[in-house]
């Protein structure tokens, strides 16, 4: 397998399980409003995962289906981050804010990369993963800056999935061997001022540097990713060959 | 031969299966027709990466192709994103009709900062109207409501 496919796949695994969590919180959102805006969020999460997967797979003879529903957990290169359970919506909030700034960022750079599928793939979700972020921010404000509870609940949410975003911006040997992959190093610096500032207006405080937990991309997951997987998988295992 | 034009016009009525007022061609999906050989390309691109409604319009324009006698396929390109600004005049037009609030110039991303309230109400003109959610009952639209005759309406976000 190449390396192509090696990096579409990161890419696609990690908006795939990104819109799977997304979409358990329909009907379970605080509100009929954010079930709507958070079915809305996980399809254009699904979208992109989508033309990433069918690219990927098109580059070694699958097809989206094929890498969706029948990998093993080891063979998945999505972030920790994005497979983490959802917790409380300030958990919600605050995974769509750290992810959908540095889907932003890479989407930006990507955009301009010498693969064509890459960089329209990327020109067209960029778009979309600004309402994302732009999403998360207003929430984050609105949970940090609320009342006593949602103060507290939206800092132990920063604070819980913290170690987690660190993840985002490791470089490694595929991205130094592949030319058309962004290099996730650089953007932290930017990824970390946009994030912050958001934090500090909510009135929240930052937090703290600690452990980062590391291995989503060379498939070595939290006990999470396997139960998402059999609920994501299920069907399309116990009926092989079916189509909708 | 039935040409290219006579193709595009004829699939260009395909309506989209949300907005049922709108043609592919006046929101910008319909993106060009053109011969391969024998074979007519058709070309479409979604308005959202994750639009569920690509995989019906890709079946309808087939159909079209099929009543034309010709012999095509369609084609779904990514690049150049798709963008409101593509939408037709006549399609916003329709839109208002509809009692859906048109794309303005305005793309609402990229801070905190709410949006200013430019959106008029579809139903009765005024520009007295608040954001409810910024996400509707599509990904393309944001929901609203109007503070001079208190009906909810959609608002087709700019992208
Ligand atoms: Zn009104």
């Amino acid at each position: 397998m190449s390396d192509l496919f090696d990096y579409t796949v990161r890419l696609g695994d990690d908006a795939l399980i990104a819109a799977q969590r997304t979409a358990e919180w329909i009907a379970a959102a605080p509100q009929l409003e954010e079930d709507v805006a958070l079915g809305n969020i996980g399809l254009d999460q699904l979208g992109q995962a989508r033309s990433l997967l069918q690219y990927a797979g098109s580059l070694d003879g699958r097809t989206e289906d094929d890498l969706a529903y029948f990998r093993e957990e080891r063979e998945f290169r999505n972030l920790q981050l994005c497979e983490l359970p959802n917790g409380d919506f300030a958990h919600a909030m605050a995974r769509l804010l750290y992810f959908a700034t540095y889907q932003h960022l890479l989407y930006e750079e990507l955009r301009t990369c010498a693969d064509e599928t890459l960089a329209g793939v990327a020109g067209k979700a960029v778009k979309e993963v600004a309402y994302h972020v732009d999403h998360a921010t207003q929430w984050v404000l609105r949970l940090g800056d609320g009342t006593e509870e949602s103060h507290r609940r939206m800092q132990a949410a920063l604070e819980a999935l913290w170690p987690y975003t660190g993840e985002m911006f490791e470089s490694d040997e595929l991205i130094g061997r592949l030319a058309v992959a962004v290099d996730p190093a650089p953007l932290r610096a930017e990824w970390e001022r946009r994030v912050l500032a958001v934090i500090d207006e909510s009135t929240c405080s930052r937090p703290e540097a600690s452990y980062q937990h590391t291995g989503g991309r060379s498939g070595r997951h939290t006990e999470h990713l396997g139960y998402l997987l059999a609920e994501l998988q299920h069907v399309a295992r116990s009926h092989p060959g079916a189509t909708w | 031969m039935v040409t290219d034009e006579a193709i595009f016009d004829a699939v260009g009525e395909v309506a989209d299966p949300e907005v049922p007022v709108l043609t592919i061609a006046d929101l910008g999906v319909l993106r060009g027709v053109r011969h391969e050989g024998d074979e007519v390309v058709v070309t479409i691109t979604p308005t959202y990466s994750g639009c569920p409604a690509m995989d019906l319009i890709r079946h309808e324009v087939e159909l079209t192709l099929n009543h034309l006698g010709v012999d095509g396929r369609v084609e779904t390109v990514l690049s150049p994103a798709w963008t409101t600004d593509w939408m037709s005049a006549a399609g916003k037009s329709k839109l208002t009709e509809y009692g859906i609030a048109p794309p303005t110039g305005t793309r609402a991303v990229g801070g905190p900062v709410m949006l200013s309230l430019t959106i008029r109400c579809p139903l009765c003109g005024s520009p007295d109207t608040s954001e409810l959610s910024r996400f509707g009952s599509t990904s393309c639209k944001s929901l609203w409501r109007c503070n001079s005759c208190r009906e909810p309406f959609d608002h087709f976000k700019a992208i």
